[in-house]
C-alpha cells in the first residue's frame, strides 16, 4: 500500500491505527479526522478519575504532543464527518472539507442513548466525552440527589464515583442486580452488595420510562411502575448506539455497526475498528461488535495490518475491566454464554477470587475480582474458540 | 530504547505480559505492571512498541533515545 490513509475518529482506535501503520513501516500520508476539538484522550478514566476529580483532563490524554508529532500524521480536529461515498472513498466534514484516500478507517465510536423528555433539560447528563465528564463533575454540588439510569458498566461506575464524592446516589435499571446480564447472578449479587454497603440506593428490576422536569430542570426519573425517583441530577447511561448515522447513503452496510468481513473490511479499501465495527469473528463464526477499550486498540492493529496486505482474520478473546469502589473486576472471554460458574481461586469472602464460566464443559470466560494477574493466567483455558463455536452452532 | 511505566494509569489488564513476557510482569496482589527490563534488546523493540500502543491504560511509554 503506497497511497493515502484517512482515519475517521481520533480516539483510542483511530490513534492505535496510525501507530500500528507506522510500526509496520508504512511511510505514506495519514490524516486523522476527529469530531471533538481535543487531542486523542482516553475514555475509561472519564467515569472514574476525571469524574471523581482526582485527574486533570490532561492526565487522560493518550499521548504526549511529542509522541503525536513523531507519528507524522495530520490531525484535523473539531470537524465531524457528516457524509461518505464508499465508491470513491470520499468523506465530507461539517466544515465543508472533502477528504479522499486509498484506504479509509471508520472509528467513530458510539453515541449515548437518551430518554424521552431528556432534550434541553438542565441537570441531565450523558457520559461519553471529556466535555460530558467535566460538565457532570461541575454539576455535582454537595447534597444534590443524583439518579443514575443504567445498570451496566458505565452506570455502575458513575454511581460508585459519585457516591465516593459523598453525594446521595440512586441506581436505577431493569436488571435484578447490576451487570446481571454480563456477570450472571453470583457476581452481580456481590456487586449489588458492594454498592449497597457503600450507600448507593439500588432501585433495580424496573425499567426507566422517562425523565420529569419543571422550569427546564430535571426533577425526577420515572419508572415503569409509575414511581418517580426525585433527582437534582440525572445521569443517563443505559447504553449507546454505533455512530453510523453519517454513513447513511454511503453504500456501506450498517446494521448495529459497520458490517465487516473477518478482515474488518467493510468494502474495498474501507475498514472499521473499535466500538463502531461489527465484524465476522472466525473463531466464534458470528458477527460480533465489542464496546471495550482493548478491542479498540487490538482491532486497530489488525486493521493496519490488513491495509498493508497481511490478510489476517481478527479473532480476539474479548476483555474488559471495571473499577468500582475497591473492586477491580477483569473479564476475559464471554460470560453470558455460560451456564456453570465456579470459583477456582480465592473466595468471595476474602474479597479476591477468580470465577470460571463454562457451558457444556467448555470454558467460555473467566472473571477476576481483585485478582487481575490470576484472571489473566486463567485466560489460557479460553484461548481456543473452536469448541465454543461448535456449541454456538448447536 | 528506554521503557517507562505509570503505575497509577495501569489497569492490570496484563496485555503487555501477553505480548512481551520478558519485559513485563504483574504484581501478584493487585495486577499492577512490573517492568522487568527498562532497556530491552533490539529483538524486543517491535513488540514493546506494540505493547505501549495497545495498553488499555496508556500506562507504557517508550523513548527511542537512551
Amino acid at each position: 500500500m503506497t497511497g493515502d490513509v484517512l482515519v475517521v475518529g481520533a480516539s483510542a482506535a483511530g490513534l492505535a491505527t496510525v501507530e500500528a501503520l507506522r510500526r509496520k513501516e508504512y511511510r505514506g500520508r495519514v490524516t486523522v479526522l476527529g469530531a471533538e476539538p481535543h487531542l486523542p484522550y482516553d475514555r475509561p478514566p472519564l467515569s472514574k478519575q476525571v469524574l471523581g476529580g482526582s485527574w486533570t483532563p490532561g492526565q487522560a490524554q493518550l499521548r504526549s504532543p511529542d509522541a503525536l508529532a513523531a507519528l507524522s500524521a495530520e490531525f484535523v480536529l473539531g470537524d465531524p464527518a457528516v457524509r461518505m461515498d464508499a465508491g470513491t472513498r470520499t468523506v465530507h466534514t461539517a466544515s465543508g472539507c472533502t477528504l479522499s484516500a486509498d484506504a479509509v478507517v471508520l472509528a467513530t465510536g458510539l453515541r449515548p442513548r437518551t430518554l424521552p423528555g431528556q432534550d434541553g433539560l438542565a441537570g441531565v447528563h450523558v457520559l461519553r466525552t471529556l466535555d460530558d465528564a467535566l460538565a457532570l463533575h461541575a454539576d455535582l454540588a454537595p447534597g444534590k440527589r443524583v439518579v443514575v439510569v443504567g445498570d451496566g458498566v458505565l452506570g455502575t461506575e458513575v454511581a460508585a464515583t459519585v457516591r465516593g464524592l459523598g453525594l446521595p446516589v440512586t441506581l436505577a435499571g431493569p436488571q435484578p442486580a447490576p451487570l446481571a446480564a454480563q456477570f450472571g447472578p453470583l457476581v452481580s449479587e456481590l456487586l449489588a452488595g458492594l454498592h449497597a454497603a457503600r450507600g448507593v440506593e439500588l432501585r433495580l428490576g424496573a425499567a426507566v420510562t422517562r425523565l420529569t422536569g419543571a422550569d427546564g430542570r430535571v426533577t425526577g426519573v420515572r419508572l415503569a411502575t409509575g414511581e418517580v425517583l426525585p433527582a437534582d441530577v440525572a445521569v443517563v447511561a443505559f447504553g449507546a448506539a454505533p455512530e453510523t448515522g453519517w454513513l447513511a447513503g454511503s453504500g456501506l452496510l450498517c446494521d448495529n455497526g459497520v458490517v465487516c468481513d473477518s478482515r474488518c473490511r467493510a468494502a474495498e479499501g474501507i475498514y472499521a475498528a473499535g466500538d463502531v465495527a461489527r465484524w465476522h469473528h472466525e473463531g466464534l463464526d458470528t458477527l460480533l461488535r465489542l464496546e471495550n477499550r482493548t478491542n479498540a486498540t487490538e482491532q486497530a492493529v489488525a486493521v493496519a495490518g490488513n491495509i498493508l496486505g497481511e490478510d489476517r482474520p481478527y479473532t480476539p478473546v474479548p476483555y474488559f475491566w471495571t473499577h468500582q469502589f475497591d473492586a477491580r473486576i477483569h473479564v476475559h472471554g464471554l460470560l453470558p454464554a455460560a451456564t456453570d460458574v465456579s470459583i477456582v481461586e480465592g473466595s468471595p469472602e476474602s474479597g479476591r477470587f477468580v470465577a470460571r464460566y463454562r457451558r457444556g464443559g467448555v470454558v467460555t470466560g473467566v472473571l477476576g475480582w481483585n485478582m487481575p494477574k490470576q484472571a489473566r493466567q486463567w485466560r489460557v483455558e479460553i484461548d481456543d474458540f473452536a469448541p465454543l463455536s461448535r456449541i454456538s452452532r448447536g | 530504547m528506554k521503557v517507562t511505566v505509570d503505575e497509577e494509569k495501569c489497569c492490570g489488564a496484563g496485555t503487555c505480559v501477553l505480548l512481551a513476557p520478558d519485559v513485563f510482569d504483574q504484581r501478584e496482589e493487585d495486577g499492577i505492571v512490573i517492568l522487568l527490563d527498562e532497556r530491552p534488546g533490539e529483538a524486543q523493540h517491535k513488540i514493546v512498541r506494540e505493547a505501549a500502543s495497545v495498553c488499555p491504560g496508556a500506562a507504557i511509554s517508550v523513548s527511542e533515545q537512551g
